[in-house]
């Protein structure tokens, strides 16, 4: 009898075996937060252990000092081939997007020299379609223009797990393992794998991450949560949206949708 | 009723698609479900209400959809989009899906996710073209069941005889379908009506509301009592082990089990199935899951391939009915090439008829040159290889497919029919002797070295056999790929040649010299010779360089000659035949070949894994990458 993380596991390994059958050079964004945690875990589950490719981070010097902890601890227990991108300084961005969507251009920006250098085709990245209005729209085989540009009003037909895996010259594809898991299935996951998890997830003086960033952009929301089976309680019946921590979401109405649309995660 | 949940699994959401026509409120009926149910974030409404007063408009349930700047700014819903809310019963996701006919595309990638759907049509409209398309996809996407909810009751004076009339109209519509409706709902999305609660203003209405309505469909339950289906979908090869990896589509695969492969009719035990981070071994698994398996033998098995049980095999035809809906602005013609995707399998196909297009209206049919963009049509498809399918109504998810043109998929198509295989054509690639394979298919670009694989031994081992199903295979693929082999050079380029010991040098020498061009090229090239002696194969190595792999294909004389497929041996042991390798001629086995395959021991398809392995390694780029694995 399968349950229905067994249903949201496999459907990933799917993805991701296609990914790893259909394309090439990829790589793995991973953000050291709960989700590309996941993705991790998942491609071990998929390919017997190994991550049979490289792991990028986006740095910008600004993470807190428990998520650079961290990633070196996991990326020594389980073997990862790290690449550490450093994202260039926030003076270098688009100076007519507001100042704190400008501070998260700046992962754009690196991933953009990311995909530049590495000649990446693919690359694995851990958003939800239910953390924001426009990742419920992805594909989850989404290709973009080299400069990242997403066209979301003229994305490819995807159904019955046919994923757009051909591509012209110059384009390459943003792969979503993860795009049909909720929050609370990302904690249930966690829980039942016993996956290995940042503690500024959990409460501190009243205080926790709910959603992790740059620690210049990023706040922690009130919760008293200090163990997973505590944070799947609070998720069921919070009405708290889970990025509302997450400031350059919320600085004007289309804010996300601009950052996403040149390139954003 | 409000019906009572028989999932097990508490936890396990239902995804609901919301299909229609444009602007007869699918957004609206969105959102005040989310509003209603209390499912909506902390902001949301006042964030909607600052949306809707910064366009000058009124409270817009829509926008709390509608996330993109242009669908907010246009009023409609462009893409596909999707949202979790929750009932007392259950967590839901709702996808909405655009009932523009410019966005069909968007909303076949919305509807193909759902268990099932609620089809929104306006009273005041009635079932209007894209009611009926939607109605229609979502019966070849596999959405099963439906429910209606006849919106914008409050424009119709919350009229009964209205409701009435437009529910006759879409249940014989949809009853001609063969789709069932239990449920046909009257609403006001904008108000609020029958959505969570009962409406006052339509107290002639006894059924359920919306959310009842949503409480009481079933998730789709995966297949797993149907017979096996185990499309291969790539092949590990960690630390020297063979790990076949795949979902199972439908039935069950147990440790022990014999498979049959589709359509090279390969066989094999499964000796484990592999699993990391799993408590215990695992013995079993069924329809949903990604899996990973070894077997007894090293079988040529790739991806495309089904396992399946012996007992219950797919359908393997080079001609099938499918019926199909068009979703790009180049419409489908007769003639024309597309690339059949089926599970995991690519098939070359050729469009052979086009047996007639669907009027959406009344449902009629007629014929028609070509298949437009948005319309559905059944086809007859021709395959340059045998393709292993089933049809739709027995085993939906290897009995439908996609094609693609060039990068994109095109259409998608469900199998209505299939002809059977002809008993005297062989049914798998090894057999096939002769080339199926011309130089105008071979121009695709591929991403593949090229070299020369040298297939030395005596006649009657398997040379040809091996050439010609190692062809076939890395065709398919996609690779470019060419056998030449030794009797048919000596019918062209090399026909001036007799058979003294000179001209049979010269022979291999030029045949070699051929080889070296086509790899050169880019290509694969399967030269097959006996080529006997060793310093002629020493001076082949030399011309072709480091690209030069030698295969000896090593059953021993006694096996050849009791396989005799040409005759030759029995014409030489007459003496009809002077200086016949093996009978009165010597052959010089090689001692140092890349890599050997005795066919006297190995099965066919045991002898061509192996040799497709050894391609990997040698010439491809895939095989070599998972090979790190």
């Amino acid at each position: 009898m399968t349950t229905d993380l067994d249903q949201l596991e496999s459907q990933s390994i799917y993805i991701l075996r296609e990914a790893y059958n259909r394309i090439d050079r990829l790589a793995l964004l991973w953000s050291i937060g709960k989700d590309s945690n996941v993705l991790l875990w998942l491609c071990r589950k998929a390919f017997f252990g190994r991550v049979p490719f490289p792991v990028v981070q986006l740095d910008t010097a600004m993470e807190l000092p428990e998520v650079y902890e961290f990633r070196d601890m996991a990326t020594r227990e389980w073997d990862l081939d790290l690449r550490v991108e450093m994202c260039p300084p926030e003076e270098e961005m688009d100076q007519t997007l507001p100042p704190l969507t400008r501070a998260a251009a700046r992962k754009t920006e690196g991933l953009k020299n990311l995909l530049r250098k590495g000649n990446y085709q693919g690359i694995f990245v851990g958003i939800r379609r239910d953390e924001q209005a426009t990742r419920a729209k992805e594909r989850v085989f989404s290709p973009r223009s080299l400069d990242g540009d997403w066209d979301v009003k003229d994305q490819p037909a995807e159904f019955w797990d046919h994923f757009k895996t051909r591509f012209d010259e110059g384009t390459h594809v943003r792969i979503h393992p993860l795009l049909h898991w909720t929050e609370m299935d990302i904690w249930r996951y966690s829980k039942r794998e016993e996956i290995p998890i940042v503690p500024l997830y959990f409460a501190r003086d009243g205080k926790r991450y709910r959603s992790l960033g740059e620690k210049n952009i990023t706040f922690p929301v009130d919760s008293t949560a200090g163990t997973i089976d505590e944070i799947i309680a609070e998720l069921a019946v919070t009405r708290v949206p889970e990025r509302a921590g997450r400031a350059m979401d919320n600085e004007a109405e289309d804010s996300f949708e601009r950052l996403r649309s040149v390139g954003y995660m | 009723m409000v019906g009572t949940n028989t999932n097990k699994d508490l936890n396990g959401q239902l995804r609901i698609v919301i299909v229609g026509h444009v602007d007869h409120g699918k957004s609206t009926l969105i959102g005040r479900l989310l509003n209603d149910t209390g499912s909506l974030p902390d902001g949301k409404v006042e964030q909607v209400h600052e949306m809707s007063r910064k366009r000058g408009m009124p409270f817009e349930w829509a926008f709390v959809m509608d996330a993109l700047q242009a669908e907010r700014d246009q009023g409609i819903t462009i893409d596909t989009t999707q949202i979790h809310f929750k009932t007392a019963q259950r967590p839901y996701v709702i996808i909405d899906a655009p009932g523009h006919t410019e966005f069909l595309k968007n909303m076949v990638t919305g509807a193909s996710q759902a268990d099932a759907a609620l089809l929104v049509i306006d009273a005041a409209e009635g079932a209007l073209e894209q009611s009926r398309r939607h109605a229609f996809l979502l019966h070849l996407l596999g959405v099963r069941q439906v429910a209606v909810a006849v919106n914008k009751m409050d424009r119709v004076e919350y009229g009964e005889a209205r409701f009435k009339a437009v529910s006759a109209e879409i249940r014989d519509y949809l009853a001609s379908l063969g789709v069932g409706v239990d449920t046909i709902i009257p609403i006001a999305a904008r108000h609020g009506d029958n959505i969570v609660g009962r409406s006052p203003n339509m107290s002639w209405y006894k059924g359920p509301t919306v959310v009842q309505a949503l409480d009481a469909f079933r998730p789709q339950a995966p297949l797993t009592e149907q017979p096996l289906r185990f499309p291969v979908q790539d092949v590990y090869k960690p630390n020297d082990s063979r790990i076949l990896a795949g979902r199972i589509e439908s039935g069950r695969l147990r440790v022990g089990d014999t498979l049959r492969f589709a359509p090279t009719d390969a066989t094999a035990k499964v000796v484990s199935i592999e699993a990391w981070n799993h408590p215990g071994p695992v013995l079993s698994a069924a329809a949903g899951q990604s899996i990973g398996i070894t077997l007894d033998k090293r079988i040529f098995a790739e991806r495309g391939h089904i396992a399946h049980l012996e007992e219950s095999p797919p359908h393997v035809t080079s001609r099938l009915s499918v019926r199909l809906f068009w979703l790009v602005s180049e419409p489908l013609v007769v003639g024309k090439s597309y690339t059949l995707k089926i599970a995991t399998a690519e098939h070359r196909v050729t469009v052979e008829a086009i047996t007639n297009v669907l009027n959406i209206d009344d449902l009629s049919t007629g014929e028609a040159p070509s298949v437009r963009r948005n319309e559905i049509a059944e086809v007859v498809l021709r395959a340059r290889a045998p393709i292993a399918i089933d049809l739709v109504g027995d085993l939906p998810r290897t009995g439908r497919g996609v094609l693609i043109d060039g990068h994109d998929v095109v259409g998608g198509c469900v199998a209505i029919d299939v002809e059977a295989a002809d008993a005297n054509k062989p049914v798998a690639n090894l057999h096939a002797v002769s080339h199926a394979v011309t130089a105008e298919e071979r121009a695709d670009a591929n991403g593949h070295g090229g070299g020369i694989l040298w297939l030395t031994g005596l006649s009657g081992a398997g040379k040809s056999t091996l050439a010609m199903a190692l062809e076939r295979v890395l065709f398919d693929r996609g690779w470019q790929v060419f056998v030449l082999d030794g009797d048919g050079v000596r019918q062209g380029l090399n026909a001036g040649l007799g058979f003294s010991a000179e001209d049979r040098s010269e022979n291999i020498r030029r045949v070699a010299e051929a080889s070296k061009l086509f790899a050169d090229a880019g290509m694969v090239v399967i030269a097959s010779l006996i080529s006997p002696l060793k310093a002629d194969r020493e001076r082949a190595r030399a011309i072709g360089g480091d690209r030069f792999h030698e295969v000896f294909v090593s059953a021993d004389l006694a096996t050849c000659e009791s396989r005799d497929p040409k005759g030759l041996y029995k014409r030489a042991r007459a003496g009809e035949i002077a200086e016949f390798t093996g009978v009165s001629a010597p052959y010089e086995a090689p001692e140092s070949a890349e890599l050997t395959l005795d066919t006297g021991k190995l099965g066919q398809t045991e002898a061509l894994g192996q040799l497709v392995d050894y391609v990997d390694r040698a010439f491809g780029q895939a095989g070599r990458k998972r090979n790190r694995l």
